[in-house]
């Protein structure tokens, strides 16, 4: 069977769209969150959408199954808070590992179901790796600039645990994503090569997507385009991208930076749009498909889908477009200096 | 869609923005300070938990140069790991710090990964090696690796460090193929420390490890291209201690061939290095026969000098040797140094040695400013040097120009008679620089130009107050390569935009370079770049000007460089309009309601000395003098530091005093023989607001006039007011007895009479001390300035009376009050300054005119309001909306348009 490599030779791949907009249209409450298993959990568990892996697997099956249907080729699992850090927010650091390994099973199963179908087009499970909630380089305390609410090993650890469920789990690759902070990215890049090196497993391939939070181009954790870039290189990742925060206009010229920078694959995956007044996103399938279109056209990409606000919808628009667009070919990485 | 990209294997490094360390890069800074083991200061800032102020020492080392900041915590005292982590943590809090990468430096390896864990660019490990076997050594790479960090390897194995050339290499080797063959580094991540040890400590071993240093990094780049060769030099002059002439030397001689063999990176203290070219010549022999280690009696003859140089002043050790040598080399020493003494002399030798007067010029001449360009793009020499290289060739080429007059106007004659065409060659490209139409400011113009001088270009200065239609009609007549705009005040931007569009409409097709204090690339791309296809760039200063014009003029790197310039300003284009969404602003009623809560009720309002005016004719420059603030003066000349501790910066400390000396020259002589005058006036008025953003100012019997204030608008932390000028004056409707009304102030200053004087020094063609002398009268108004509002604050006004501020205090605006200037931050209308003059009368009681753009010429003048309430304050009044604009333009009645041509530059909306 082709790898993701060989497919990401001959076209643009397609990677799914927003997680949380979706479920958000099931309109669950508490007791559908907490389902039979955490009736009586402590705490209020409404909005942890990664426990909805363990209490409703046919929702989340069900929209992973949307996405295929539109014409994704990479799905992420649901697992963007997937980790003890994250997870103590709601006192289920303990669930951390269970959760991944669900998820994964759960993508899995769907994925696996669509490639059988056609063999031609194999489907890819990404396990989603997010930012978490504290950061490694930003004090949450403006009066003490050198404070720092976590330690990098904590991080680490807790990114460690995640990936070691991912990869029980059964992903196809490992996606650190919205990356605003360069410093947990690198936790969890540490975490992942540690993982496979302790486990003597081949290592996965490494999807990183960093996040532009405004249109000053740098991260927010204040690093430019190519400076986040030269600080995560070492992963050798198979490709190095933007999500979330801004729409495919306001993203365009920081993906034509990185297409020029980067000596590996790109991706992309923006908001639909900025939210208006109200926190919506209300950009059309239509405009943000042609957007990047256009992107395609420059030969800045070669993974491209949705973040923020894109449904179903957005990603059928947008492979539709890319679909006879030749994908940005890799640059040449030269090992020798040219003669003086 | 473009070519293939290629990806060169350079090493890369990142702060918060990224260092790509490239073939061409000359040789990477590391800043040393940061080390407690170099720094008994930074040790005991740090042992003392002074992590604040050892800050500072970081920021230093970065405004001084450092590419890269080493830090090293290995203290026996300190917990090394929890330092570096604390001192770490807080420099990625500090974006100017933060923008260059780290160097982790420890022998301790438990402390290099403490450092990692707190670093979110790709730093540098300083250092591993092999000394405790290969097992952990692979273990360490592979850490440091996990981290993405670059490794300085010291060539140190189990037997111990590197002390010959073929261990140096065969460790280096060693290391190489374990870290790229089984650890899976890439080659240009790894960068060698082939060791430096100290020569001439009179034991015979020593004496060739310089030689096998520099043969080392010749050899490991031939086998490892791509890597990368560090190292401390100080290490090196060790046994020289104390003498600072010969280890200065020796580390320059010593630079100056590793540098050649391939070496990249270095600590060092670049502000402490001589010039190689520069070295005292019998120095210079002895310091290279104990490096290269030519002679078996070399270190005994560099001790014996040192003897004779330990005790002497550095300048005394230069000499006049140099009187000695032939012509072209006195020319250049002339040059280089800045020499005008000889020069008449020098060059007359020099035009009846060659054929022809033009031939002294394109050879001697123009060879030594090469050498003067050189040093100055390398950053070996400094702008005051430079200024003074350029007095010496125009004194040189002004001896030199009646005879290729005579000799032009011969070859005219000759052509006449026999009725051939004359073709004179098209000669140096033609620079146009001009301050643009209603601004008056013009010293940063004239360093450019003389800049632009030294490096071949011929400059066609306009002056100040040039319309558009003259810089163009001059441009096409002269047909120039290049035109380049100066301006220091606000509305300056907008005559920059027009002469843009005048140029797009007459088809110019030559660059437009944008300068000057108010300019900014971001103005340049967003307004002005938009107007002209053919090249708009922004210069931030004389040395860049140089590279820009070079680009500009070469024609097979304009258009590459124009591209790139168009993509940038593009890119930062959209960025703005991106960025402008984002911020909230509040309606205006809303910004007004949020006005500073003063409690006027126990306010008691201060009566002035006097109301009206009062002038002040010639006032005595000698009691002025005390009250300069000489870091601006510095500025003018690109030398950036504080005063006084620029006059002993490691790197432009020499400089800085030499250009201290002069200016004070210059000044006591000023003093002297009253060549400068000081003009004032003052005056005080009753005053109140209306509780919002109109203050009315009783100016005589039956005269009102009233001040428009502008105010913040843009949304405010919670308890933070939105300012506005009149809040610091007390409100009519203020209940209060009857007769008890609010002050305001106003001043103007000028010094007046430089002309005479400017046009002295430029027939003498000594820029030099032209633009010494204009930064020193702009010192002169800003210092009486603040001479007057002193006696103000005291005595005329009376509102303090116990104030006892140094001039350093002055300088930090510790003072009660404030003096704002209509056209800055707190009130940027320029128009208020109409109403400021005509209370002041200033124009009859100074001399200052005002143009059409509001500037005051003279170029030296300050005006501003004064302020009593001790709660007024300094503030920026940022950008603001159309409502307000429309309220204040109905207030002032003008026209909406007019009002937005003033404001332009804080609307926060397009017009």
């Amino acid at each position: 069977m082709k790898t993701i490599q060989d497919c990401l030779k001959e076209r643009i791949l397609i990677i799914d769209g927003a997680m949380g907009t979706m479920i958000q249209r099931h309109k669950l409450e508490e007791k559908d969150y907490r389902g039979d298993r955490f009736k009586d959990w402590p705490t209020d568990v409404k909005g942890n959408n990664d426990l909805l892996c363990l209490t409703q697997p046919a929702i989340i099956e069900g929209i992973h199954r949307e996405y295929l249907e539109a014409g994704a080729d990479i799905i992420e699992t649901n697992t963007f808070n997937s980790q003890a850090i994250s997870m103590a927010d709601y006192h289920m650091e303990a669930l951390s590992y269970e959760l991944n390994v669900a998820a994964a099973k759960i993508a899995g199963k769907a994925a696996g179901d669509y490639t059988a179908r056609n063999p031609e087009k194999p489907r890819f499970v990404a396990g989603a790796i997010g930012p978490m909630s504290k950061t490694l380089s930003l004090s949450p305390d403006v009066n003490n600039p050198g404070f720092r609410a976590v330690s990098f090993d904590e991080v680490s650890a807790a990114y460690y645990e995640q990936v070691k469920g991912l990869v029980d789990g059964g992903v196809d690759l490992l996606l650190i994503e919205t990356i605003f902070d360069t410093l947990n990215a690198k936790a969890a890049i540490f975490a992942i090569k540690k993982y496979f090196r302790d486990s003597k497993q081949k290592e996965l391939p490494i999807l990183i997507s960093g996040t532009i939070t405004d249109a000053s181009g740098r991260t927010l954790s204040g690093q430019t385009l190519e400076a986040f870039y030269v600080s995560v290189m070492h992963a050798r990742p198979l490709s190095i991208g933007l999500n979330c925060a801004l729409g495919a206009v306001e993203m365009r010229s920081h993906i034509e930076e990185l297409s020029q920078i980067a000596a590996c694959y790109t991706s992309a995956y923006p908001n639909a749009g900025l939210p208006n007044a109200m926190g919506e996103y209300d950009e059309q399938p239509e405009q943000t498909a042609h957007f990047i279109e256009e992107w395609a056209e420059e030969g800045f990409v070669n993974i491209v889908g949705g973040c923020c606000g894109t449904t179903p919808d957005h990603i059928r628009h947008i492979a539709e477009q890319v679909k006879k667009i030749r994908p940005r070919q890799l640059p040449v990485v030269e090992t020798e200096l040219a003669p003086l | 869609m473009s070519g293939t990209t290629i990806i060169k294997p350079f090493l890369r490094l990142s702060g918060l923005e990224p260092l790509v360390i490239r073939p061409e890069t000359n040789f990477v800074n590391v800043g040393e300070r940061t080390n407690v083991t170099g720094s008994k200061k930074f040790a005991r800032l740090i042992r003392d938990n002074k992590y604040e102020e050892a800050l500072s020492v970081a920021r230093q080392q970065v405004e001084n140069g450092a590419q890269v900041l080493d830090v090293n915590m290995d203290d026996a005292l300190l917990d090394g790991e929890k330092a570096m982590q604390t001192y770490l943590n807080l420099l990625q809090a500090e974006p100017d710090i933060a923008k260059i990468p780290v160097m982790i430096d420890s022998s301790k390896f438990s402390i290099i990964e403490a450092g990692l864990k707190c670093v979110q660019g790709k730093c540098i490990v300083n250092s591993i090696s092999m000394k405790e076997g290969e097992e952990k050594f692979i273990e360490q790479a592979i850490i440091c690796k996990s981290y993405g960090a670059a490794v300085i390897v010291m060539a140190f194995d189990e037997n111990g460090q590197a002390d010959t050339l073929r261990k140096k290499v065969d460790i280096s080797w060693r290391a190489y193929k374990i870290l790229t063959e089984q650890v899976g580094f890439d080659p240009q991540d790894i960068i060698f420390d082939p060791n430096i040890f100290a020569i001439a400590t009179g034991i015979e071993e020593h004496n060739n490890y310089a030689v096998d240093f520099i043969e080392a990094i010749k050899e490991i780049k031939q086998k490892m291209p791509l890597t990368k060769i560090s190292g401390g030099v100080s290490n090196m002059s060790f046994s020289f201690r104390g003498n600072e002439t010969v280890r200065e030397a020796m580390h320059s001689v010593f630079l100056y061939y590793a540098i050649k063999a391939g070496m990249d990176m270095g600590i060092v203290n670049a502000g402490q290095l001589v010039v190689y070219d520069e070295i005292e010549p019998v120095l210079r022999d002895l310091c290279e026969d104990v490096i290269l280690n030519r002679h078996a009696d070399a270190t005994d003859k560099l001790l014996a000098f040192a003897e004779t140089v330990k005790a002497k002043d550095k300048v005394e050790v230069k000499d006049e040797a140099w009187r000695k040598k032939d012509v072209e080399e006195r020319l250049k020493h002339a040059l280089v140094n800045g020499i005008t003494e000889y020069i008449d002399a020098d060059t007359e030798e020099a035009r009846q040695k060659y054929p022809k007067p033009l031939d002294v010029i394109e050879g001697p001449l123009m060879a030594g400013m090469n050498v003067v360009g050189d040093l100055f793009g390398s950053g070996k020499m400094f702008l005051p040097q430079v200024v003074k290289s350029a007095r010496v060739m125009k004194k040189s080429v002004a001896v030199l120009t009646p005879y290729i007059e005579a000799e032009k106007e011969e070859r005219r004659l000759a052509h006449e008679k026999s009725g051939t065409k004359n073709e004179e060659g098209a000669g140096a490209a033609k620079i146009l620089l001009a301050t643009v139409k209603g601004d008056v400011h013009d010293i940063g113009k004239n360093i450019v130009g003389v800049v632009l001088g030294c490096n071949g270009y011929d400059i066609i200065d306009l002056g100040v107050m040039v319309s558009a239609d003259r810089i163009l009609d001059t441009a096409k007549k002269e047909k120039v390569a290049i035109i380049g705009l100066s301006g220091l005040i606000t509305p300056s931007l907008d005559e920059m935009v027009h002469v843009a569009r005048e140029m797009k409409r007459l088809d110019f097709g030559v660059p437009l370079l944008i300068g000057g204090a108010t300019t900014s690339r971001m103005h340049t791309a967003v307004k002005i770049a938009p107007e002209f296809d053919h090249g708009v760039v922004h210069v931030l200063d004389a040395s860049r000007s140089v590279t820009v014009a070079g680009s500009l003029l070469n024609k097979e790197q304009k258009p590459e460089f124009l591209a790139t310039i168009r993509k940038e300003y593009t890119k930062l284009k959209e960025d703005f309009s991106n960025k402008k969404s984002s911020k909230q602003y509040l309606s205006f009623p809303k910004a007004q309601a949020n006005k500073t809560v003063i409690d006027w009720e126990h306010f008691k309002p201060v009566t002035p000395s006097f109301t009206g005016t009062k002038a002040f004719d010639g006032y005595d420059l000698a009691a002025i003098v005390p009250y300069i603030d000489w870091g601006p003066f510095f500025i003018a000349w690109e030398l950036h530091g504080k005063f006084p501790q620029i006059l002993t910066d490691e790197k432009v400390g020499v400089e800085a005093t030499r250009l201290y000396n002069d200016a004070q020259a210059l000044l006591a002589q000023i003093v002297k023989e009253n060549w400068l005058k000081a003009r004032g006036v003052i005056g005080f008025w009753p005053a109140n607001s209306d509780g919002k953003d109109t203050l009315t100012v009783q100016a005589g019997s039956a005269r009102e006039v009233r001040l428009e204030c502008l105010r913040q608008q843009i949304k405010k932390a919670p308890g933070q007011p939105n300012l506005s000028l009149a809040d610091f004056v007390k409100p009519a409707s203020q209940p209060g007895e009857p007769g008890e009304t609010d002050y305001i102030g106003a001043f103007a200053v000028t010094i007046e009479g430089i002309e005479p004087h400017i046009k002295r020094f430029e027939a003498a063609y000594d820029d030099y001390n032209k633009i010494i002398l204009q930064a020193l009268a702009d010192r002169l108004a800003e210092a009486f300035t603040e001479l007057l509002h002193e006696k103000v604050r005291k005595e005329y006004w009376g509102y303090v009376t116990d104030e006892h501020l140094t001039n350093e205090q002055l300088i930090q605006e510790q003072y009660m009050g404030i003096r704002p200037a209509p056209g800055y931050p707190a009130c940027p209308d320029h128009t208020e300054k109409r109403k400021l003059f005509d209370l002041l009368d200033a124009t009859t009681h100074t001399g200052i005119i005002l143009t059409e753009s509001l500037a005051m010429y003279p170029a030296s003048s300050v005006s501003g309001w004064y302020f009593a309430h001790p709660e007024s304050k300094y503030f920026g009044v940022g950008k603001i909306e159309k409502d307000q604009v429309v309220d204040y333009a109905a207030r002032k009645k003008m026209p909406l348009e007019e009002v937005e041509r003033w404001l332009r530059p804080v609307l926060e909306y397009d017009v």
